[in-house]
């Protein structure tokens, strides 16, 4: 490996300091973006924070790694902007430029400085998962670590092209719309009868595939009385696009109401349901139509 | 020499055929192909009608055949091989008659049409099949975007756009694999290494063979019913699917079987055929991405084989791999499929890093900067990507355990791919840069490939991927990635190349306009659609919700004006092949590479006298003054 300078030191004379311009316009430019970015898109890259734990969760993260993103994109960015300016040949001459192969220091210094910023995410990621509770991702069957106190489980069953829900400690009832209430821990038990569907709550920050006869665990604190939407995120079939539903995030008492009214309107439909399961064994696939 | 005399001994070849019209039709040649072909689909189709398969589920509920349309393509694939006469070297062998480079001394233009063992000839062969099937995947991708300027479903049913997205992804994912390698790696690594052919000069032919009747097969899917899965395949939706999805299961066997030969076929010729004194480290960085690109395929591609076997045979004689009910399950089918995937997609990501590493030094007159930093980013690469497969299953369920894991193995990928970086910034640092189509194309990789490659990083943590997971951000991202990084590197191997491979210039102006409306209708494209994922839009759906209809119709319009530019490409293709005719240069971009110091048509053995190298191509630049610095040794 050479040890020539491929940058700044070896400049001639009477040209300007590429190298010093160069680091003084990326630094600058990220100082006045890095702020900008964070204030400004940060806000903009998910629901709103505040619709539950997950969401918050989500953010942050989003706005760290857009955060380490932003001076490396500038790097590169200004870097082009600057080469193309700078570097440039007359039309039609074909002047050589300098003959430096490599420079040991500044791609020692590359790896270093990619590595750590690596391993560093990596870390950062790993341990807001864990502490996180999995960040209303689906975590599967076991999840590693859950939410202390007591959770209303909610099982998700998918099927083309719905979702029902069941809620297995009141009484096992099984409803097409999703209620929930504000402020408790809910753990979503996802599970599938035929192909893979994902059960996506966008506004509450939850993600969890629907897998035929796995029960895939998720867990999520909505903490704002709302509205949001149900979507399909896994491609499952023609009405793939058509598999959304309304779902409501309300009070304690208004949950307890809703879900007494749906306990006595369901009862005849729930005594003929199968027992309450983590899975259900799925039905042979038929061809469609 | 004047043009068009330059430009008959291009196409021509050696030999003209002075034969009667009728007597050149008989023999192995694409029209037998074509016979045989369709004969052994027939033959194919009525063997699996005669099979008794009303014990199987499918059949008795529906009409469908699934053991004859997968017998019938079988079939029709050997058919179609043996017409082009693929079967006659191996039979003559077996008979015990010499062998011969027969195939190579094939005459005129018919050459193209047929089974070529001339390396020059097949990389153009596959540089025109792989343009077809790009314009028919970019049609499709136009369909897409004109049924989503609306946000329901209007244009076309649902079926229909399931069909167009999976045909759109399957064969953009499938055909592009040898993108790079198919037409350039073919044409250019034995110029490059000094070789007069490819180490298995008919296996070359084969690959490309495959790949065409493959692409039939797949845009044959609109006859069987389409199929719904994208270019995924996941099970069991895969086992539920009507026939069409054969189609899918056969076209992207065949390219896996294509691409395994391929890569064994670069791999064999790099190491063997490299001329004397050309070692590993004077070897063009181009080599080295092909060689790394031909690892990854030889190693990943039998995994889809295997893995669309066992699909083929749960949806014809319901052998349930994949199906729960059965005791199969469908976490096997994801694994098994993202253990070949996500190598895939680096597959299609390195050759373009070899395009733009080996372009760069040539238009800004300095040697590679960071060569062997760039072998080890590449290497890395290539052998990281085996290691994360699990982060496209964050959400999945599947051993959730392991995330952690997978998160790291992901982020670090992105070290070795910032090897790459830093040796283009390198090289273009203090350079003389001459602003030529392919350079610009190069700049725009490295634009294109950073948004791509940042936009990996916030996909590969595990709660920014839960929100993201299956929405238009991950399609943007890849957009970015292959788009971005494969067919922009693509489009500047084409317009660095052609003057070598043709011998004609195309029309510049139309070139810079072609790059211009590409670029920034290629960003205006892709950029919104992170917007649009960040806001919830989920992948491949047909209708969403009305308040995502004005950033949709942004992109749909966006998205035309990319179409319109790769019809500027081809008005040039056109007009420069056709109507200018203006003779190249025998090295118009003054590269000190291997490949452009052959004459122009190369000659078909390449070179009178294989050469002896005592340098890496990478010549260029003056010594800087001592004191300031010294030229390192080649290959430092």
């Amino acid at each position: 490996m050479s040890s020539s300078p491929a940058v700044g030191p070896g400049a001639p004379a009477g040209q300007p300091n590429h190298l010093r311009r160069f680091l003084t316009l990326w630094l600058g430019s990220s100082i006045v973006a890095l702020p900008l970015v964070i204030i400004f898109i940060g806000p903009l890259l998910g629901p709103a924070g505040g619709n539950s734990a997950e969401t918050s969760g989500e953010i942050t993260d989003m706005k760290v790694l857009v955060g380490v993103a932003t001076p490396i994109i500038l790097l590169v960015m200004t870097f082009l902007l600057y080469a193309m300016i700078n570097f440039r040949q007359e039309q039609g001459s074909v002047l050589e430029g300098p003959a430096v192969r490599g420079d040991a220091r500044v791609q020692s210094l590359w790896i270093v400085i990619t590595s750590v910023l690596v391993l560093a995410i990596a870390v950062f990621g790993t341990v807001r998962l864990e502490s996180e509770s999995g960040d209303g991702s689906g975590s599967g069957p076991k999840p590693l670590t859950s939410p202390s106190g007591p959770k209303i489980p909610v099982q998700v069953i998918a099927q083309q092209w719905l979702f029902t829900y069941r809620y297995p400690t009141y009484g096992g009832v099984e409803t097409t719309s999703l209620v929930l209430p504000v402020n408790k821990e809910i753990e979503f038990n996802v599970t599938s009868l035929d192909v893979i569907h994902s059960f996506w709550a966008f506004q509450i920050g939850v993600k969890a595939d629907a897998n035929p006869g796995v029960d895939n665990i998720a867990f999520s604190k909505p903490t704002r009385e709302m509205e949001f939407e149900v979507h399909c995120a896994e491609l499952c079939g023609i009405w793939h696009g058509a598999m959304h539903n309304e779902a409501r995030v309300v009070s304690d008492t208004a949950f307890e109401s809703w879900i007494g009214e749906q306990r006595a309107r369901l009862a005849p439909a729930t005594k003929v349901l199968p027992g309450y399961s983590r899975t259900y064994t799925p039905e042979p696939l038929r061809r469609a139509e | 020499m004047s043009t068009t005399d330059a430009q008959a001994q291009a196409v021509s070849g050696p030999a003209p055929d002075t034969r009667p019209v009728w007597r050149r039709l008989i023999g192995f040649n694409l029209l037998t192909a074509v016979i045989l072909g369709v004969g052994g689909y027939y033959l194919g189709w009525f063997i699996g009608h005669q099979i008794n398969t009303s014990s199987f589920a499918y059949e008795k509920a529906t009409d469908e055949n699934d053991v004859a349309l997968l017998l019938a393509y079988a079939f029709g694939v050997v058919g179609f091989l043996i017409g082009l006469g693929f079967a006659n070297y191996p039979v003559e062998r077996f008979l015990g008659k010499p062998a011969s480079l027969r195939e190579k001394e094939g005459h005129g233009t018919s050459r193209y049409f047929g089974l070529c063992t001339d390396h020059k000839v097949v990389g153009i062969q596959y540089l025109v099949g792989i343009g077809l099937f790009l314009f028919v995947g970019a049609v499709n991708a136009m369909m897409i975007r004109t049924e989503l300027l609306h946000d329901t479903p209007t244009f076309v049913g649902p079926n229909q756009y399931l069909t167009l997205v999976g045909v759109h992804g399957t064969m953009m994912m499938g055909i592009m694999t040898s993108g790079i390698l198919g037409p350039f790696a073919n044409y250019f690594v034995p110029l490059m290494i000094g070789a007069r052919r490819m180490a298995f000069p008919r296996v070359e032919a084969l690959t490309f063979w495959l790949l065409m009747a493959g692409g039939f097969i797949l845009a044959s899917t609109i006859f069987f019913g389409g199929f719904p899965t994208g270019w995924t395949g996941y099970e069991p939706l895969n086992d539920q699917a009507v026939m069409g999805m054969d189609s899918y299961i056969i076209f992207f066997a065949l390219v896996g079987i294509s691409m395994v030969l391929l890569g064994l076929n670069m791999i064999a010729t790099i190491i063997t055929l490299r001329a004397p004194g050309l070692t590993w480290s004077r070897l063009p960085i181009f080599v080295w991405a092909t060689f790394a690109t031909a690892v990854l395929m030889v190693l990943a591609a039998p995994m889809l084989i295997a893995t669309l076997l066992m699909s083929a045979l749960d949806r014809s004689i319901s052998t349930s791999f994949f199906i729960v009910g059965g005791g199969g399950s469908s976490f096997l089918f994801q694994n098994l499929f993202w253990f070949f995937g996500h190598p895939e997609v680096y597959i299609l990501a390195l050759p373009g890093f070899g395009i733009v590493l080996e372009l760069i030094p040539v238009f800004v007159r300095k040697p590679l900067w960071g060569y062997r930093l760039a072998i080890a980013g590449m290497l890395g690469v290539s052998l990281m990507s085996f290691f994360v497969w699990q982060h496209h299953l964050f959400v999945s369920g599947i051993n959730a355990d392991l995330r952690p894991f997978y998160m790291l193995s992901t982020e670090i990928i992105s070290v070795p791919t910032g090897f790459i970086f830093i040796c283009f910034m390198g090289t273009l640092w203090r350079g003389r840069m001459s602003l030529t189509v392919p350079m610009l194309f190069c700049l725009a990789w490295a634009f294109n490939f950073l948004i791509g490659g940042t936009s990996g990083v916030v996909l590969s943590d595990v709660a920014t991927d839960t929100q993201l997971h299956g929405s238009f951000f991950v399609m943007a991202h890849f957009h970015y990635t292959i788009v971005g990084g494969l067919i922009f590197s693509f489009f500047a191997a084409i317009y660095y190349w052609v003057p070598k491979m043709l011998g004609l210039k195309f029309n510049e102006k139309l070139a810079k306009w072609h790059f211009w409306l590409m670029f920034v209708s290629f960003n205006s494209t892709f950029l919104p659609l992170f917007a649009l994922g960040i806001m919830g839009m989920p992948r491949r759906v047909s209708q969403y919700e009305p308040h995502l209809l004005g950033l949709n119709i942004w992109v749909s319009i966006s998205a035309f004006v990319l179409g319109f530019s790769m019809l500027i490409f081809l008005v040039n293709v056109i007009y420069s092949m056709v109507f200018a005719r203006v003779p190249a240069e025998a090295n118009p971009w003054h590269s000190k590479s291997l490949e452009w110091q052959v004459p122009t048509p190369v000659p078909v053995n390449n070179f009178e006298q294989i050469p002896v190298i005592d340098s890496d191509p990478y010549d260029y630049g003056t010594p800087i003054p001592i004191g300031a610095g010294q030229t390192a040794p080649a290959g430092a």
